[in-house]
């Protein structure tokens, strides 16, 4: 055990060496040059199986071939990745990434929140800063690609996965505007309560949450009989925006927790033929077998959570990837932390792993499970002929804190850094104090 | 009949007519007696002294003869009470009759809102709004019909009035329920002084916290003694005079829990002072602790009603112990007698007054003896507020404060007919002094034709008449006269018959109209009792099993609290801590809460066999740096708030305990927020799940307290901050004045005795001496750096640095001022302050040589700190035993409990957890979680919880459902909320039902 880290440690700092460079200077990589060729490698192809002493190989982008004896191209570049273990690109499937920088106290860095109930029109895209110095952090955790969100009152904006090495926000749009958030209220009665969610003393928070749905009904009513109609006297952007959820080319995702604003997003899902995804789904275990049944996948956002109820069994949150998953409705872990900022996605699942699936039932809930709700399947998600060639090589389980250490990762083929601000500070104080 | 009309009207002539002497008459005197005799009454005397056909004469308001052979004077009034029970009238021991209560403002501590430092009340009073002793209630008491009615109902004659508001609320007065004259309801003036620990109507920002209450009455205490002495700075403290000048009344502490007893209890023990403690209705939760008190109890019976729990989503977020204490809140009284606690009852707080006598009944149902009942109705409350010489049994004397009832007072089906105070008839249910149920023979002439009906009249006034068709009638009584109508035929629109009169004992007459609307006369003649329905007897409910209370009082409580096993690990691999490392295939042996053994081929015949293999055993692990099991955490109010103290204000049946137990946590060190630069006193506490608030604590443990430093105490994120410091520069500032005063301080106590003691820079003295050690929340560089120069300065050490996430650039400095350092494995980036965090800061500051801790500050993380160690392999590569050593005998150090947890070595308390994989793994879980030898986790066993929490939850909710059912009123399911509290610092995943510490009303 000792050995096998002090060689880890080893590695790093051969990592360092060659990028002890700003920040600033961590260059998103070209286009892929040539062949690549991985090979000796475990691989974890997403979708549940394992390919030992295999080989990936990539040209332009895109995954050419896979499997164990598979015939290596000549001029192939050859990454020797005995002993590795070798996954798809990891997919943060909802976050607020590069639109909010410092949490809490900077309001100039947040981008997060527009003002107002309805802003369907609003498009995450256009914020999304590339420099922004927490996504070189989650690259070097095996993050590539992140579906971007915005959040609001009711009627949030739309969303898009951006990959995360890019120049700036055209380079890094993945799939554009892939869906439309909105928001729920809460359904629980509350004597007191926190934030937006307590009730005011006299009102009736049933029906005041009723009011709130009934805006957002009327909205998707009143837009599509507008989109009927070619020629308006004064145009909708905002009915204009909700056009392609209609067109089936957007899905609704629909922040909810609890069981009643699941059914409601259900309902919302069959009234208006659109596609829906739940985000939170804390509550979601209790309604598992109508979600199935219904084809509604369901994001996670909080698996490292305490139980909502003081009589809940104590590891609730941390099995209910695999209740959904069992009961057979799409799961997908994201990691909405505000204080680890999405970093250890890969121990979400490492903890759904640990009560109930099995790792590589965990790998998909952040590999080909995300591709599949976020629509991106088709070119990512899993280690698989046709695809784009996100890869990522670590020593060990990439679940376990134990195993997780990337060694490489490629975005669409390209070499990406794995250098960050972070590492970069060790390295000033390593040289300060004369740390080896 | 006919006399007790006409007592009426002259009782209320008497009435007018016994203004005070002093006051002039405007007309003719007509001064009065007030002579009656009650005879042929079942007295109850006294709880224990019963009268059959006694006699109860009374005068000028006092009783002056009771007994069986009082001859009666002739001038006596003579009220006969046959059948009819007289009781004395109730005393209520904690109300606000006559004086107002002021509104509260709402809302908690905001770190947002601009502070308000001193009172604003005007005069030489006391510093802080809150304490008011000065306050009399008797001076603002004016009588009061409406709310006096309420109480006279429900058969009270005497209260103990406050102006329920402030920490030292002033002095109450004892006052009767007569309402005609203030004068002679007032029967004492000053008799107890109130305490609570709300702040009530004060807008001074401090104390904004439970345990800044707390702190504030225990300096109060401190600054009447000291003000007793005179000392000439003070000048006239007309608050302080007031304090000690009601000291030797009755004191009186308001608080509503069964911990806020013992809280109270303690403050009280600490300054020489039993209290009366009004208590809430979960007493018998703790009942045996609350015996311990020694102390006289005010309790209500305002029980909670059902919850509407139809809808599963709804009843989803009621918690089980909330269910569990709407069915057991009826037993509490029955559990003080039993427990032979001295209490009185008081209907004040009742939401619905009108309810008292059915939840009284539910609690005799319940198990309370009426005898019982009936003292702390009476005797009990009287002797609490002193006035047993003057209320509270019918005994010559005493004012003629009783109640008439048609049944014994607590008879499901009696009523209070009279309620009489000082002498004055109050009417509460007149028409009970006749039962007019029976049949009558009716005859109606009309013009000389007469026609016959037979009524039948049941208890409730009810009736039947029948003559050709039997037909509803309605009979209204008023005293003597009676109405009675009736239809003329079946069907709708017939006519009425009504008739009216006057009722002269077993024959009534009068005069009517016929259905035709001519004149008629009538007249009535009692004939017979009409056969009475033999009430259906209740279904009692004693006989079914109830829930049972569990320690603590939450879904995953225990019925009886685990105790000390001895234990034999076998075969596992054992994570010491120590020099030895990692041992494989190794036994440890525990006995009497201690680690006897560690070895291998080990062998206790009477221990307990745990098998280890392929399992890992570590030392439980130590979070340096947590926010559970607290009711409040921050006193943000000042920047310098020494003297509040973490330790006044625990709550051990914060469910976050367990949970943290399953991820393998025994001992935890609860923090003050960082509100504010010089926080509050720490308590460093073991996972002792079931134990009391005291039990939790770790004794023995070296005091320690929480500074804070940066954004949150300089309270970036509000708009408006009035407070200083507003800049890094005025934090230090605040560090360099306080220790600058308490150098000064410490000389003055030294020098003169009189010095006026503070609590504030008593603890701050503490840590000059090396008493007590500072945990200090700090990030960037130059404030780490600035407060160790303030330690240098005033000669002391800043113990440990907690969050530090710039630790690692000042590590050299830090290891040369000898702080331990306490950080999490890879936050950033949640605030300005935190953009260098480094997930490498832990790995580099170990590696300079600093004393590294891993702590969560995070109820959710606290559960998984072994992974979170297990993250400063990956970032920095520390060996995995040095990473483990971060959450375990690191922080054992960091804390001066190194000698006793932390490690796996002979003699150390058996506070261990065996995990079922490499303890820094994501795949671990632990198995078992012992502190002191008892096991306190078991994942087994915590499976079956899981079912029997759900068991219990169905029957429940089942239960409410048939009282919804059964007609019984019921409110919204209404979700049971976990108060989260932490440090105001950054985000938590605490799940849904829950709520802010700054957000509770």
């Amino acid at each position: 055990m000792q050995k096998k880290y002090s060689s880890l440690f080893i590695l790093s700092l051969a990592l360092f060496a060659k990028a002890a460079i700003a920040q600033e200077t961590i260059y998103p990589a070209g286009p892929q040059q040539g062949t690549t060729a991985i090979t000796h490698a475990t691989v974890h192809v997403g979708n549940g199986t394992v390919i030992t002493d295999a080989t990936v190989v990539f040209e332009k982008g895109k995954i050419t071939a896979v499997g164990a004896g598979v015939a290596i191209p000549a001029n192939a570049t050859l990454v020797d990745a005995t002993g590795k273990q070798v996954y798809p690109g990891l997919i943060l499937s909802n976050s607020y990434l590069g639109l909010k920088e410092v949490a809490n106290g900077v309001r100039g860095s947040n981008d997060l929140v527009e003002i107002g109930e309805n802003n369907a029109s609003i498009r995450s895209l256009v914020s999304y800063n590339t420099d922004s110095k927490i996504i070189n952090v989650l690259r070097a955790n095996g993050i590539l690609l992140a579906h971007v969100a915005p959040e609001g009152e009711l009627i949030d904006g739309q969303s898009s996965v951006v990959q995360l090495d890019a120049w700036n926000y055209e380079d890094a749009a993945y799939k554009s505007d892939i869906g439309q958030f909105i928001e729920l209220p809460s359904f629980i009665v509350r004597t007191r309560g926190r934030g937006f969610m307590r009730s005011a003393a006299t009102a009736d928070p049933i029906k005041e949450a009723m009011a709130k749905v009934e805006t957002i009904k009327k909205f998707f009513t009143e837009a599509k009989a507008y989109l009927q109609e070619k020629n308006h006297v004064a145009n909708n952007l905002k009915f204009e925006a909700i056009r392609p959820l209609f067109e089936g080319k957007q899905k609704l995702f629909v922040r909810a927790n609890e069981v009643k604003q699941i059914l409601i997003a259900i309902e919302l899902g069959k009234q208006f033929d659109v596609k829906v995804v739940i985000v939170g789904g804390a509550e979601s275990f209790q309604i598992a077998p109508i979600l199935a049944s219904n084809n509604i996948p369901v994001i996670l956002d909080q698996q490292h959570a305490l139980p909502s109820t003081e009589d809940d069994d104590i590891d609730q949150p941390y099995k209910l990837p695999a209740q959904l998953s069992k009961a057979g409705v799409l799961v997908s872990i994201s990691d909405m932390s505000e204080n680890t900022k999405q970093r250890n996605l890969a121990f979400n699942a490492g903890t759904a792993a640990t009560y109930g699936l099995t790792k590589e039932e965990a790998l998909s809930t952040i590999t080909l499970n995300s591709a599949k709700i976020l629509g991106i399947d088709d070119i990512t998600g899993s280690i698989e002929t046709g695809k784009d060639a996100n890869v990522i090589i670590s020593e060990g389980d990439i679940l376990d804190m134990r195993g997780n250490q990337l060694i490489k990762a490629y975005i669409q083929g390209r070499d990406v850094s794995l250098d960050n601000k972070q590492k970069q500070l060790y390295e000033r104080y390593k040289h300060k104090y004369k740390i080896k | 009949m006919k006399r007790i009309f006409l007592w009426l009207t002259l009782i209320s002539i008497g009435v007018t007519s016994s203004a005070q002497e002093s006051f002039p008459v405007n007309g003719v005197r007509d001064i009065r007696a007030g002579l009656y005799a009650f005879i042929n009454a079942t007295i109850v005397q006294t709880p224990t002294t019963k009268i059959e056909k006694g006699i109860l004469l009374i005068k000028q308001g006092k009783i002056i003869a009771v007994g069986t052979s009082v001859v009666v004077p002739k001038d006596a009034v003579v009220v006969d009470c046959k059948e009819k029970y007289i009781y004395p009238s109730f005393v209520d021991a904690y109300t606000d009759y006559g004086v107002g209560t002021p509104k509260r403002p709402s809302g908690g501590f905001n770190y947002g809102a601009p502070a308000q430092f001193v009172s604003n009340k005007a005069g030489a009073y006391n510093w802080n709004q809150a304490i008011k002793p000065e306050v009399n209630a008797f001076e603002a008491f004016a009588p009061d019909e409406t709310a006096a009615s309420g109480f006279r109902n429900n058969g009270f004659g005497t209260v103990f009035t406050h102006i329920k508001d402030g920490i030292a609320r002033g002095t109450g007065a004892v006052v009767t329920l007569s309402t005609e004259d203030a004068h002679q309801a007032l029967i004492r003036t000053k008799a107890a002084a109130v305490y609570s620990f709300e702040k009530g109507s004060s807008t001074q920002s401090y104390p904004s916290s439970l345990m800044g209450s707390i702190a504030l009455l225990r300096q109060t205490y401190l600054d009447a003694k000291w003000y007793q002495n005179k000392p000439a700075t003070e000048g006239t403290n007309l608050s302080l005079e007031a304090f000690n000048a009601t000291q030797s009344l009755p004191q009186i502490f308001a608080a509503d829990d069964k911990w806020s007893t013992l809280r109270a209890n303690r403050i009280g023990a600490e300054f020489g002072v039993q209290y009366i403690l009004k208590g809430g209705d979960n007493g018998y939760q703790r009942i045996d602790e609350l015996a311990k008190t020694k102390a006289s109890f005010i309790l209500g019976v305002d029980f909670p009603i059902a919850m509407d729990v139809e809808d599963p989503n709804d009843a989803r977020f009621v918690s089980l112990a909330d269910m569990k204490h709407w069915e057991l809140a009826p037993t509490n009284l029955a559990a003080f007698e039993k427990a032979n606690i001295p209490f009185s009852i008081s209907v004040s707080e009742m939401k619905e007054s009108k309810n008292f006598f059915t939840n009284l009944r539910k609690a005799i149902a319940a198990g309370l003896s009426e005898t019982k009942a009936l003292e702390a109705l009476t005797k009990t409350p009287a002797t609490q507020i002193g006035v047993y010489d003057q209320v509270g049994s019918l005994e010559t004397g005493k004012w003629a404060n009783f109640i008439i009832t048609t049944e014994p007072v607590f008879a499901s089906n009696a009523k209070i007919i009279e309620n009489w105070v000082q002498g004055k008839k109050y009417e509460v249910n007149e028409s009970e002094w006749s039962s007019f149920a029976g049949k009558y023979k009716v005859t109606i002439s009309n013009a000389g034709v007469t026609t016959d009906y037979s009524l039948e009249i049941k208890k409730d006034l009810s009736a039947n008449i029948i003559g050709v068709d039997t037909l509803m009638a309605k009979v209204t009584v008023n005293d003597a006269l009676v109405k009675l109508s009736f239809p003329s035929k079946k069907g709708k629109g017939a006519e009425q018959i009504r008739l009216g009169g006057i009722i002269m004992g077993n024959s009534w007459a009068g005069t009517g109209l016929d259905a035709a609307g001519n004149k008629t006369t009538w007249a009535a003649t009692y004939v017979s009792n009409v056969a009475q329905v033999a009430e259906k007897k209740k279904e009692n409910d004693s006989t079914k099993a109830l829930a049972k209370v569990t320690y603590p009082f939450v879904g995953f409580g225990n019925e009886t609290i685990p105790s000390q096993e001895t234990i034999l690990i076998k075969n596992a691999t054992v994570w010491t801590s120590e020099k030895d490392g990692v041992l494989n295939n190794t036994d440890v042996l525990i006995k009497a809460g201690k680690i006897l053994k560690v070895g291998k081929g080990l062998s206790e015949t009477s221990a307990k066999i745990i098998d280890g293999t392929g399992k890992h055993l570590s030392a439980g692990i130590i979070d340096e740096h947590s926010h559970i099991a607290a009711l409040s955490i921050n006193e943000g109010a000042q920047s310098v708030t020494s003297e509040v103290r973490i330790g006044d204000n625990m709550n051990p049946e914060d469910i976050n305990i367990y949970r943290q137990l399953s991820g393998g946590v025994t001992t935890s060190h609860i923090l003050h927020g960082s509100a504010n630069t010089i926080g509050g006193q720490t308590q460093l506490m073991k996972l002792r799940w079931g134990a009391t608030d005291e039990g939790l604590k770790f004794a023995g443990a070296d005091p320690f307290i929480k500074f804070a430093l940066g954004e949150n105490v300089k309270r970036t994120t509000s708009a408006n901050n009035n407070r200083f410091p507003d800049t890094r520069m005025g934090v230090e500032e605040v560090l360099n004045d306080a220790f600058d005063r308490a150098v000064d301080y410490q000389k003055a106590m030294k020098a003169n005795s009189n010095t006026r003691r503070d609590l504030e820079l008593d603890a701050l003295v503490e840590i000059m001496n090396k008493k007590r050690f500072i945990t200090c929340h700090s990030y960037v560089q130059p404030e780490i750096t600035y407060a160790m120069r303030i330690g240098d300065k005033y000669g002391f050490t800043f113990n440990t640095f907690t969050h530090i996430l710039e630790g690692y650039k000042v590590a050299d400095k830090m290891l040369a001022h000898g702080s331990s350092a306490s950080t999490f494995s890879d936050w950033f980036m949640y605030k300005q302050e935190v953009v260098d965090a480094i997930a490498y800061n832990a790995a580099i500051m170990q590696k300079v040589g600093l004393n590294v801790c891993i702590n969560s500050d995070d109820a959710e993380m606290a559960r998984r700190l072994n992974q979170e160690a297990g993250k400063i392999v990956k970032y920095g590569g520390v060996s995995e035993e040095e990473a483990l050593k971060m959450v375990t005998i690191n922080p054992a150090k960091a804390l001066h409990v190194a000698d006793k947890v932390g490690s796996i070595k002979v003699g150390k308390d058996a506070d261990l957890v065996l995990w079922s994989d490499n303890p820094l793994s994501i795949y671990a879980k632990s198995l078992y979680t012992i502190v002191d030898g008892v096991v306190y986790f078991d994942r087994t066993k915590d499976e079956e919880m899981h079912k029997a929490v759900a068991a219990e939850r169905a029957r429940l909710i089942q239960k409410m459902l048939g009282e919804k059912k059964a007609g019984a009123p019921t409110r919204p399911a209404t979700a049971s909320l976990q108060t989260i509290l932490n440090c105001g610092d950054h985000e938590h995943a605490d799940g849904m039902a829950t709520i802010y510490e700054n957000e509770k009303n």
